[in-house]
């Protein structure tokens, strides 16, 4: 489609966001959304960009909680809570189902000054008080974690129970529908005010650092200057560890000749079971691994459909079997910390030892220990939050879906995910009368179309190219946290409006150049389909897909930064990846041979 | 015989540059530092004395040289002109020229007449703060001890090329005294060719190595007639953080008995092909870190990647086995540069978070 509708003396610009024509097949999608995420006219004097980041696919009714939810965390914590001097918060609107968004800037001197005087003191205590606060953090996080993995769904049964009367509590089981399913809300809400909390500041460190790096080494790259900063024992890896660890007791235990490739999860399991004491051993230390490093979902957490290991055991299955392999003929090591950690340290004191002056390296030191000091909670959060709370979180959605459907209201336990949240609300409504009164709940008749039509819908908007952004390209791209966040530079926005024919240009996340065969899955449930030597194509890397990374030759994704951990694990691995392409997996098929390049940046089509 | 006037480069190193000129101390100096560089001799700068004793021992022509205006340029061509030809047609004593013929001869190893490279090595160029670079004469694919001879005397001559006065005079430098070495060396017949610096020409970043390189004899990339393959290499992790391949559409080679450089059209399969791979490239910069390390400052180098067969299939075995220095001299340009602290320390390390935020982008 057109990305630019300039006309020679006009200011080059994007299609405008009332310009957006309705996708085929999908002109209701404004019915599945809130008011509040709509363009208005005076929108189309802003520049936005699709957050590809974060939703690179339509969203259900339900996920927009992944979008309104985070958003007014964020802005809360920038605007209000830290003051920053130069940022309020982020805005979001919604387009055939894709979230499109843009950041407030504070340009008048004088009230950035008076912003800076209070940001100066808060900001400052935090970053003084780093690790203690952190510390504190993960209790809170662990709590809010406890809960709501104890959130539970009333029976509604025919008959209360006894005590409710004995006990003379009072209250009957269908307020508790209500009351349970804002609770899962509301610790959703709290669980991203936590999120965000020492996030801005810790991305804060990682900038300026970036930003010396590339002032005083122009040509050093990204990913070169990540390696610096990144951690080694970084809870994010965990998960695959624990599958390692599973796949050398599966050995040692003399069941290794269960795991093979393609293994039923439930078969496998059944099977331990009766193989006496190693089966039990097995078993054992796998339930142990489970809770909770089986958390980790197969995304990035803001989509339902992204499951997690423990809902989708084929995933770790899917990796045992390689690793039961690799055990048996000796390849399978442990990860080499204390080489990764010595290759950190060389890099580091071999560019400090370039530095023009003691000047110099006395500031590189500073901006180094500050991002090291931040780093354990920029990368960890990510598993209690996006993965460990959140997966969680949608299986509690999910059980008030089954509820729904019980009651009819619904056809599916799933369908739920079709509704936004204050949608649920009065689903909830209607059954929680219609348990009281003893009539059916009106809401199959209600529900049940509106479900079948915003399917067909989102089907329909899976073929919708978005545009990289919307409305006037800006003068100056003034936000810190567009640029924190997003890596949203002039840069990348003229990389938008001339977009290249035959290149598929990103990030170089891990460097060299590999020529394969593609393989473009579009959900992390597909992860079985990879064959050895393939170069993945996705949307999204998240941690989750580890398990494949000792299958393929290379990795592609349409988004993700040069501190994804697609690009963490790429490294590691020692193969190229290319992230933040926008749209690979639009670009690519699976089977065409393309050459990926992970120190340029780009993909190639070869045939 | 008298005293020798003649050196193998592998015996002499930096110290040796007012006796045998500032490329072959350098020359010197890399095999000392362990980086082969190809086997030849240098021709003491004392044998241009000598000759110029001879030649002009009263003073009158230096001095005539002396007196020349910077401005005054057809003065500069006429006297000058004038200088070049008495010394190129200047008898060698028989002891120089023995000297010379049995170095050459030892360089052909009892074989054919060997192709050799003689070079200008005059003792005032490649200091750090003026190159002379290119002023005076290199003679590339010289065959036989008479034509090494007198390619010997027109590299003395080329101390009198119109430029170099004119570069003399323009600096007010002192014609007393001017000294020439010549190096012999033996001509190689690389794969690949070109130069590197041990830091970014375009940015100056001193954490990277750039290469520029093409088929064959580098004469044809410093003498711009191929767009070259660039090559930036970073020193600390050995990645490649840009790559461009060049249109290489002139090729340079060398006959055998056949004086000087034939330059040819690139064939078609080569002109976009790069003429280095990453791991050569790598090598390359490996060897580019090391000569840095040895001087300590930034350097400029020649390079060669060895290879017999001009059609150029990929090399064999370690690159770095193939590598040889034709030339490093210290990097003028950045060098010469101050920059202003990228950053100074802060009083506490998140006061640099705090000042970028504070500001508005």
């Amino acid at each position: 489609m057109d990305r630019t509708e300039g006309t020679g003396h006009e200011a080059p610009r994007f299609p405008l966001p009332s310009e957006i024509a309705d996708a085929p097949g999908a002109e209701d999608w404004r019915s599945m959304y809130p008011y509040f995420t709509r363009f208005q006219p005076e929108d189309d004097q802003r520049f936005w960009f699709y957050n590809s980041m974060h939703f690179p696919e339509p969203m259900p009714a339900f996920d927009t909680i992944t979008a309104e939810v985070p958003y007014s965390a964020i802005g809360a914590n920038t605007a209000r809570v830290f003051v920053f001097p130069t940022t309020l918060g982020i805005e979001h609107r919604i387009v055939n189902g894709r979230v499109y968004i843009t950041a407030i800037p504070v340009t008048d001197p004088s009230e950035i000054e008076r912003r800076a005087a209070i940001f100066g003191e808060r900001a400052s205590y935090y970053y003084q008080n780093w690790d203690a606060l952190y510390e504190g953090w993960k209790i809170r996080m662990r709590a809010l974690i406890d809960e709501i993995e104890s959130v539970s769904v009333p029976a509604l049964p025919e008959f209360e129970d006894a005590a409710v009367v004995m006990e003379s509590r009072g209250v009957a089981q269908n307020h508790y529908l209500r009351e349970n399913f804002h609770k899962c809300i509301d610790l959703f809400s709290k669980m991203w005010h936590h999120h965000t909390e020492m996030l801005m500041l810790g991305y804060g460190a990682y900038v300026v650092f970036f930003q010396f790096c590339r002032q005083a080494f122009p040509e050093i790259s990204d990913q070169t200057a990540a390696r610096m900063v990144a951690g080694i024992d970084v809870i994010m890896y965990r998960p695959d560890d624990e599958l390692r660890g599973l796949a050398r007791l599966a050995v040692e235990a003399g069941v290794d000749d269960l795991f093979t490739e393609g293994c039923s999860p439930a078969a496998v399991l059944a099977s331990l079971a009766e193989r006496g004491e190693g089966g039990k051993r097995w078993l054992a230390a796998f339930e142990e691994a489970r809770e909770p490093w089986f958390n980790v979902s197969t995304g990035d957490g803001f989509y339902h459909h992204h499951r997690s290991w423990a809902d989708d055991l084929t995933v770790p299955f899917t990796a045992l079997p390689r690793y039961v392999a690799q055990v048996r003929d000796g390849s399978l090591g442990a990860r080499p910390t204390e080489a990764l950690r010595a290759e950190r340290e060389r890099i580091a004191s071999e560019y400090r030892e370039l530095l023009g002056s003691d000047e110099e390296r006395a500031a590189f030191d500073q901006m180094l220990g500050l991002c090291r000091l931040v780093f354990p909670f920029v990368e960890d959060h990510k598993f209690y939050c996006e993965h460990w709370f959140t997966s969680q979180f949608f299986n509690r959605i999910r059980e008030f879906g089954a509820l729904l459907a019980r009651f009819g209201v619904l056809a599916d336990a799933e369908d739920i995910f079709q509704l936004h949240h204050t949608e649920v609300d009065q689903a909830l409504s209607d059954v929680m009368l219609a348990w009281a009164a003893g009539g059916p709940p009106l809401g199959g008749a209600h529900w049940r179309p509106i479900v079948a039509s915003r399917k067909r819908m989102l089907a329909a908007l899976k073929d919708w190219s978005p545009p990289p952004a919307l409305g006037p390209v800006p003068e100056a791209l003034n936000d810190p946290a567009v640029r924190m966040l997003w890596g949203v530079t002039q840069e990348r926005i003229q990389a938008w409006l001339s977009p290249a024919s035959d290149e598929v240009r990103g990030f170089g996340a891990s460097s060299g150049i590999v020529e394969g065969p593609a393989r473009v899955l579009m959900d992390v449930n597909q992860i079985g389909e990879i064959r050895d030597g393939e170069i993945l194509v996705c949307p999204v890397t998240a941690p989750s897909w580890a398990p494949v990374f000792g299958k393929i030759k290379a990795a592609v994704s349409d988004i993700g930064g040069s501190m994804s951990h697609a690009a963490i694990v790429a490294r590691e691995y020692g193969m190229p990846a290319v992230v933040g392409t926008g749209d690979a997996t639009k670009r690519i098929r699976t089977g065409q041979r393309i050459r990926v390049d992970g120190d340029r940046g780009t993909v190639q089509v070869i045939e | 015989m008298t005293s020798a006037i003649v050196r193998r480069l592998s015996e002499v190193g930096s110290a040796d540059k007012p006796s045998v000129g500032g490329k072959a101390a350098g020359l010197g100096e890399l095999t000392h530092a362990g980086i082969p560089v190809p086997p030849g001799f240098v021709v003491l700068a004392e044998a241009f004395g000598q000759a110029m004793d001879v030649l002009d021992r009263s003073g009158s022509l230096v001095r005539s040289v002396a007196s020349l205006s910077s401005s005054d340029v057809s003065a500069i061509a006429r006297v000058a002109a004038g200088v070049r030809e008495r010394i190129t047609a200047l008898p060698l004593p028989g002891d120089v020229v023995a000297q010379i013929t049995t170095a050459y001869e030892a360089l052909s190893r009892g074989g054919a007449a060997v192709a050799v490279a003689v070079r200008s090595s005059a003792t005032m160029e490649d200091s750090a703060t003026a190159s002379f670079a290119g002023l005076q004469d290199t003679y590339l694919a010289v065959h036989g001890a008479a034509a090494v001879l007198d390619a010997v005397r027109r590299c003395w001559a080329s101390l009198y090329n119109d430029e170099s006065v004119a570069y003399r005079r323009r600096l007010r430098l002192s014609e007393d005294g001017l000294g020439m070495g010549v190096v012999v060396q033996r001509m190689l017949r690389p794969r690949s060719a070109g130069v590197m610096f041990t830091r970014s020409p375009v940015t100056g970043d001193r954490s990277v190595v750039a290469i520029e390189g093409t088929w064959g004899l580098g004469s044809a990339l410093v003498a711009g007639e191929v767009t070259p393959d660039c090559f930036t290499v970073s020193k600390v992790t050995g990645e490649i953080t840009g790559r461009r391949i060049g249109a290489k559409l002139r090729f340079h080679s060398f006959r055998p008995n056949e004086p000087g450089i034939s330059s040819s059209a690139m064939p078609l399969a080569l002109r976009g092909r790069p003429c280095l791979t990453d791991d050569e490239a790598r090598a390359l910069a490996a060897v580019g870190r090391r000569v840095e390390e040895h001087y300590g400052v930034p350097q400029d180098i020649e390079w060669a990647l060895l290879g017999d067969d001009p059609a150029c299939p990929p090399l064999h075995g370690d690159p770095a086995d193939h590598i040889r220095l034709l030339q490093s001299r210290p990097e003028t340009v950045w060098a010469a540069r101050s920059r202003a602290p990228v950053a100074t320390p802060k009083p506490r390390a998140s006061d640099h978070v705090l000042a970028w935020l504070e500001k508005p982008l």
